[in-house]
C-alpha cells in the first residue's frame, strides 16, 4: 500500500486564491477546472488503483500559458503535477490533495514537419500514433510504440522514456529525440537540443528523457522520424517449454538477425490472447515467439527462412510463417489485445514491468509460478525477448482489499527478483507511485541522495510532481486510504 | 558492475584531493574544449578488463581504462561490434593509436558515422559506475537493454568530459556485425546537391547506415581513390550479403547515379571517414566540429573562410579544418548559430582554447541549472574545472 504525505493546510486553505491565480495565467475560461465534478477525470491514471483529487486542474494551450502557471505556483509554494493523457501504469500522474495538475492535452498541435531533416516538432499533448499519422502518407513513421500509443501522449512518452514492441531495433523514446522546449519549475522557457544530434555540453535532452516530471515540464518536443521500411512479416513458434523458448531467443540473437519484434507469451497469456482474439495461438505450447522481420518480401522470405531454420532445431510445436500483411495482422492481434483479454478473464490487473537478463527467463518464470501458487493470484507473462523486458500481469479482484493487497506484495516480489537476477525494477512504464518504495532494492542510500540533488538543482523547493520516484523520507509519511 | 580495488582507491584519492584534478585515461582527448589548470591528476588507466560480456544478451561491461581496440576485438570474435562506431582519431590530432579508452570514448560521447542512423554513444550506455566528486561510488542503468528506474544518470555522466564524476565502469549495449557493407559512390555533385541525395537516401526505406560527402580536396585523402579530383557523395548499407546487393542496386537505381563498391572498398573507406582521415593532421591547426540540421550543413562549410572540411551524417554534422585564431572560430560560432546547430572546437592550442567558447555557451537560466547540477555531483569542483565551460 502506497502511502501519501499529508496535504499542505496552508496550500488546502489558499485554493480560491489558487484557482484564481490560474485563471490569471491561463486565457480560456473552461481552461481552469476547480469543482468536484469536472474534477473527478483527473484523481487517477492508469494505476487505477489510487486515486486521489487534486486542488485543481489547468489546461494550457502554450508554453507561455504554461510559463505563466508555473511562475504563480512556483512564487506561491503549489506544488505541480504534469500530466498528458493519464495512461501511466506506475501512477505517474497520480494528484496531490495540495497540487495543481497541469494537462497538457490541450497542447496538441503539430508545429512542423521537415522531411528533408527528418524530424518534427510537436506539442507535448500530441497523441504517440498522432505523429506517426501525420508522416505516414509520405511513408515516414515515429518508432517508438508503447501499446498505449492510440491514447498516450508523446510528452508523456518522453517524461516516461516510453519504450515498446520495437525497441530492440529502434530504440526507445530517448534514442528518437533531438529537441525540447521546456518550462522549469521558477517558469522560465528553455530551448534544449534542437533539429541535429548530440548538442555540446550536458546532456540534458538525456537526463529529462524519463525523468518522470521531477525536473521539468516539456512542452514541445522535436523527434527523429524514420522512412518505415519496404515491408514487415511476423511468424510464430510454440514451444513445450519456457526453457526451450528461451534458448530459441538466444539462437536467434547469436544468428546476427536483429528482428524488428521478438515477443514471448507464456501459457496462460496464449490462451487468454487465443480466446479474445481468435488468433491461431497454440493452445498446446507451453511458451510461444512471435517475430516479425522488415524488408522486401524477398528479404522478409530470407530472413523467415533462417529463422525458421533455427525454431526447427529447438522443436517447435507449431510453427507458422505469415504469407501476406493480413496474415502477420492476425498473428499481432493476439499480442496487441492482450490487456483486453486479461481483463476478459480478470477485470482487476496489475501489469507489472520489470527487467531481467534473458538468460534468467525460465528461471524466473518458474518463480513467479510458485509466488503465484503460494499467493493464489493467476498471472500471465508478456515479454519483450530481445530486450528483457517482462510485463507480468497479475489478476485480482478489486472488491476483496485482501486480494489487492496480495497483488501489490506479489508484484513488489516479482520486481525485486528481477533485481536480484540482474535486472531493474521498470523497463518502460516508469517508477512513478507504485515502484517508489522499492527504489532502495535497486539503489543504495547515497546514490538516491545523489539523484535527489540532481532534482533538487532543477526543482530546489521539490515542487514538482510530489511523492513519486523518490521514496519518502520516514517518518514524514503517514498511511492514507487509497 | 563489480566494486574493484582501483576503483575504491580513485574513490579514496578524489575524497582526499584538496587542489583541483586533472581526470584522464589515456590522454588522446587532451586538446577537445579548454584545457584544464589542475594540481595533480587521477588516472583511469589502472582500471582494465572485460568484466561482463554476454553476446546473447547483446550487453558488455568494461572497466573505464580498458582499451578500446581490446573491446572492439572481443566482439568482433563473437561476430559483434560497437553500435556508434566510435572514431579513432589519433592520427588527425596526433596522438597515439590505439591507445584510447572507452572511458575516454563515452566521456566524450564521439560517435562515427553510423550515429545518423544508429545512435550515438550515449544511446547505447546501459550502465555506468563512476566516482562522484564526493569520492562516493554510484551507479546508474544497469547490464539490461532497458532501464528507466531513476534519473539517467548514464546520459548525464556520458560526454561530461570527466567534470561530473570519474566514469569507473561501463555496460554498453552492442549489436551483430553486419555480414556486409556496400557504398554507392556518386562523383562530382557540389555540396547542396549531395545533401538532397543523402537526403533521399536516408529517407529510402533502404536502411542507409552512412551518408557523406566529401570535396575534392578531402576526397583526394581518402585511401580509396574513387572521384579522381571530384567531390564524392557516399551512402553506405550495412546487412546481409543478399540484402546488401539488392538494396545497394534498388537505390542506386533510384537515384539514377553512383558505382557501387564492394565489400572490401567499403569497409577500408568507411573507416577512413570514420576516423576523420579526410582532414588534414591538425598539427598547429584547428579542428571544429559543427553539428546542425543536415540541410544546414552546406551553408556552414562555405561561410568560414580559409576553413577546409567535409560532411557526414547526411550534411548534419560538419568537420571543419582551418587557422587556429579567432577569426575562423568566430566565422564557425556565427554558422553555427545560424543553423541554430551546436558546436565543439576538438583541437587548438591552449591560447585559443582559452580565449573563446569551445562549446556554444548556454543561456543564463541553464546555466544556472549546469552550476547546480555540477555542484550536487562536484559541490567542491575539483573534477576537471574548466573543461566545458570557463570557471565550472
Amino acid at each position: 500500500m502506497i502511502t501519501l504525505p499529508d496535504p499542505k493546510p496552508d496550500v488546502l486553505a489558499r485554493r480560491d486564491a489558487v484557482i484564481a491565480g490560474l485563471r490569471a495565467a491561463v486565457a480560456d475560461a473552461e481552461g481552469v477546472i476547480g469543482d468536484p465534478i469536472s474534477l473527478k477525470p483527473y484523481e487517477t491514471d492508469g494505476l487505477s488503483a489510487y486515486r486521489q483529487m487534486p486542488l485543481a486542474v489547468a489546461l494550457p494551450e502554450s508554453t507561455e500559458e504554461v510559463a505563466a502557471i508555473m511562475r504563480f505556483c512556483h512564487a506561491n509554494g503549489v506544488r505541480v503535477v504534469p500530466r498528458g493523457a493519464g495512461t501511466s501504469l506506475s501512477g505517474g500522474a497520480l494528484p496531490m490533495a495540495d497540487a495543481v495538475v497541469v494537462g497538457l492535452m490541450r497542447m496538441n498541435q503539430i508545429l512542423d514537419i521537415n522531411y528533408a531533416d527528418r524530424c518534427a516538432t510537436v506539442q507535448a499533448g500530441v497523441t504517440n500514433i498522432g505523429i506517426t499519422n501525420a508522416v505516414s502518407d509520405e511513408g515516414f513513421f515515429y518508432a517508438p510504440d508503447p501499446s498505449s500509443q492510440l491514447a498516450c501522449m508523446i510528452g508523456g512518452n518522453v517524461n516516461m522514456n516510453s519504450g515498446g514492441a520495437h525497441c530492440l531495433k529502434y530504440g526507445v523514446t530517448a534514442n528518437n529525440l533531438l529537441g525540447l522546449k521546456i518550462v522549469t519549475v521558477d517558469g522560465e522557457i528553455l530551448d534544449i537540443g534542437g533539429e541535429h544530434l548530440d548538442a555540446a555540453g550536458y546532456d540534458w535532452l538525456g537526463l529529462l528523457t524519463g525523468s518522470e516530471g521531477q525536473l521539468a515540464l516539456v512542452t514541445e518536443i522535436t523527434v527523429r522520424i524514420l522512412r518505415s521500411p519496404e515491408g514487415a512479416r511476423a511468424m510464430l513458434a510454440g514451444f513445450a517449454s519456457n526453457e526451450i523458448a528461451g534458448a530459441c531467443v538466444d539462437s536467434i540473437i547469436s544468428s546476427g538477425i536483429i528482428p524488428v519484434a521478438l515477443e514471448f507469451m507464456d501459457r496462460p497469456a496464449i490462451h487468454a490472447c487465443e480466446a479474445f482474439a481468435h488468433a491461431g495461438y497454440p493452445l498446446d505450447a507451453e511458451a510461444m515467439l512471435i517475430i516479425e522481420v522488415e524488408g522486401s518480401v524477398a528479404e522478409q522470405d530470407d530472413l523467415l527462412a533462417r529463422l525458421s531454420a533455427i525454431c526447427n532445431r529447438h522443436n517447435p510445436m507449431s510453427l507458422k510463417v505469415s504469407r501476406s500483411v493480413e496474415e502477420s495482422l492476425a498473428i499481432w492481434k493476439g499480442r496487441k489485445g492482450a490487456f483486453g483479454a486479461i481483463g476478459r478473464i480478470s477485470p482487476d490487473y496489475l501489469c507489472m514491468d520489470g527487467v531481467i537478463p534473458t538468460s534468467k527467463l525460465p528461471d524466473v518464470l518458474r518463480r513467479i509460478q510458485e509466488m503465484s501458487d503460494s499467493y493464489g493470484l493467476k498471472v500471465a507473462n508478456i515479454f519483450h525477448a530481445g530486450d528483457g523486458n517482462l510485463h507480468p500481469l497479475i489478476m485480482f479482484d478489486a472488491n476483496d482489499p485482501t486480494s489487492f493487497h496480495k497483488a501489490e506484495t506479489f508484484g513488489a516480489e516479482i520486481l525485486k527478483l528481477c533485481v536480484e537476477v540482474g535486472g531493474c525494477l521498470t523497463g518502460e512504464h516508469g517508477v512513478g507511485v507504485e515502484k517508489r518504495d522499492l527504489m532502495p532494492f535497486q539503489f543504495a542510500e547515497h546514490e538516491l541522495e545523489q539523484q535527489r540533488r540532481i532534482k533538487s538543482a532543477f526543482d530546489p523547493d521539490w515542487l514538482l510532481n510530489p511523492s513519486k520516484v523518490f521514496p519518502l523520507r520516514a517518518p514524514a509519511a503517514l498511511p492514507r486510504a487509497a | 558492475m563489480i566494486p574493484s580495488e582501483a576503483e575504491a582507491a580513485i574513490a579514496r584519492q578524489v575524497a582526499a584531493a584538496r587542489e583541483p584534478l586533472l581526470v584522464r585515461g589515456a590522454g588522446t582527448k587532451f586538446g577537445m574544449l579548454r584545457p584544464v589548470q589542475a594540481a595533480s591528476e587521477i588516472t583511469t588507466e589502472g582500471l582494465t578488463g572485460i568484466t561482463l560480456y554476454a553476446p546473447k544478451e547483446l550487453i558488455i561491461s568494461a572497466r573505464a581504462g580498458t582499451p578500446l581496440h581490446e573491446i572492439e576485438s572481443t566482439l568482433a570474435e563473437h561476430g559483434q561490434h560497437l553500435i556508434a562506431e566510435p572514431p579513432d582519431l589519433s592520427l588527425l590530432l596526433g596522438t597515439a593509436a590505439n591507445t584510447q579508452t572507452l572511458g575516454g570514448v563515452v566521456a566524450t560521447n564521439l560517435s562515427g558515422p553510423r550515429r545518423v542512423a544508429w545512435g550515438a554513444m550515449r544511446d547505447h550506455v546501459m550502465g555506468i559506475r563512476a566516482v562522484t566528486g564526493r569520492g562516493e561510488v554510484i551507479h546508474s542503468g544497469g547490464r539490461v537493454l532497458k532501464n528507466v528506474t531513476g534519473l539517467d544518470l548514464c546520459k548525464l555522466l556520458t560526454g561530461s568530459h570527466g567534470t561530473l564524476g570519474i566514469i569507473t565502469e561501463i555496460t554498453l549495449k552492442v549489436l551483430p556485425a553486419p555480414e556486409a557493407v556496400g557504398t554507392i559512390a556518386i562523383p562530382g555533385l557540389n555540396a547542396e546537391q549531395a545533401v538532397a541525395v543523402l537526403s533521399a537516401a536516408l529517407g529510402s526505406p533502404y536502411g542507409v547506415s552512412g551518408a557523406a560527402w566529401l570535396p575534392a580536396e578531402a576526397a583526394a585523402r581518402l585511401p580509396e581513390p574513387i572521384a579522381a579530383g571530384r567531390s564524392v557523395t557516399l551512402i553506405r548499407i550495412e546487412d546481409f550479403a543478399t540484402s546488401v546487393a539488392y538494396r545497394t542496386e534498388k537505390l542506386r537505381g533510384e537515384l539514377s547515379a553512383g558505382e557501387i563498391l564492394d565489400d572490401t572498398a567499403s569497409r577500408t573507406l568507411w573507416r577512413a571517414v570514420r576516423d576523420v582521415r579526410a582532414l588534414p593532421t591538425a598539427n598547429g591547426d584547428g579542428i571544429w566540429r559543427v553539428s546542425v540540421r543536415p540541410s544546414a550543413g552546406p551553408g556552414v562549410l562555405r561561410a568560414v573562410e580559409g576553413a577546409t572540411g567535409y560532411l557526414d551524417w547526411g550534411g548534419g554534422l560538419v568537420w571543419l579544418a582551418g587557422p587556429a585564431n579567432e577569426t575562423t572560430h568566430r566565422a564557425i560560432e556565427a554558422a553555427a548559430r545560424a543553423a541554430a546547430g551546436t558546436w565543439t572546437l576538438m583541437h587548438a592550442p591552449d591560447s585559443l582554447r582559452n580565449a573563446v567558447d569551445v562549446v556554444p555557451p548556454e543561456s543564463a537560466p541553464l546555466a544556472a541549472i549546469s552550476r547546480r547540477v555540477k555542484g550536487a555531483m562536484d559541490p567542491r569542483g575539483i573534477l576537471n574545472p574548466g573543461r566545458i565551460y570557463s570557471g565550472l
